[in-house]
């Protein structure tokens, strides 16, 4: 471990901000969900067909809410990684997967199934065994 | 087919910025002021990183793709379908950001990425 341990007020800053990303990046994948069912199924790839889709997706209220809490996202995750790893932020991101599952769930009224909670289960295993890691490796940015 | 070229896209753009804002955020250390205006001066340096506007790009792509992705399957399926991302970008942090990624944190990312197919086969 050395000198590389990061310091207590670190990590619970680090779980802090990532709290935060999956918070903001859920609610943002949700309502950009709900904003794009709301276009319906694309199927025209041509320029003028996408440019349409552009504009109409534009205008909806729903995905300007998605963008506002994908905004939050950005700025927690630029923080963040100013003083920890990203292969330490990102798999512990995954977290929010349960988050999805329940925001789906609850919100756009879809099925999760036994496997999706079995899979649930395995990234939560996963993100506590990435937890257990430093959360920075490397020695720059050390205090 | 385009589903899976969609999924591809959305991995390598996703991965790609973030490893890009991380490499133009770390340019100037940590961030330890976080009144408003702090974080508006940080805002404003990040922006005036190259590597931030290429971050931003990618990030442009991603947003794109997925949000065709998501009109295409339920959102409980299309964000799964991402899980390869996770490999891919612990694999960039360590080879272009110097991270040391080690046995047990491997371990857990692959939990993680298998952990994200199995939700998405059920």
């Amino acid at each position: 471990m050395l000198h590389l341990a990061t310091p207590k007020t670190h990590l619970f800053r680090t779980y802090l901000f990532v709290a935060l990303m999956v918070l903001f990046g859920s609610i943002g994948n949700v309502l950009f969900s709900k904003g794009m069912k709301q276009m319906g199924e694309v199927n025209q790839w041509s320029t003028t067909a996408l440019a349409a889709l552009f504009v109409k997706i534009l205008l909806s209220g729903w995905i300007w809410l998605g963008i506002a809490g994908q905004l939050g996202f950005l700025v927690a995750f630029l923080l963040v990684l100013s003083w920890a790893d990203y292969s330490f932020v990102f798999p512990v991101s995954a977290i929010s997967y349960a988050f999805v599952a329940l925001l789906a769930h609850v919100f756009l009224g879809e099925q999760v199934s036994l496997m999706r909670w079995l899979g649930v289960g395995m990234i939560s295993l996963g993100v506590v065994l990435v937890g257990r890691t430093p959360a920075n490796t490397r020695e720059r940015s050390r205090e | 087919m385009t589903n899976a070229l969609l999924v591809a896209i959305v991995v390598l753009a996703s991965t790609g910025g973030d490893l890009a804002v991380a490499h133009a955020v770390r340019k100037f250390g940590e961030v330890k002021d976080f009144s408003f205006l702090g974080l508006l001066r940080i805002l404003g340096r990040a922006f005036r990183q190259g590597w931030m506007w290429v971050g931003i790009a990618l990030m442009a792509v991603t947003f794109y793709s997925l949000l065709l992705l998501l009109s295409r399957q339920p959102v409980s399926l299309a964000i799964p379908a991402t899980s390869l991302s996770y490999v891919v970008g612990v694999l960039g942090a360590q080879v272009f950001l110097g991270e040391r990624v080690s046995s047990a944190r491997w371990l857990g990312v692959s939990l993680v990425c298998a952990g994200v197919a199995v939700a998405w086969m059920g």
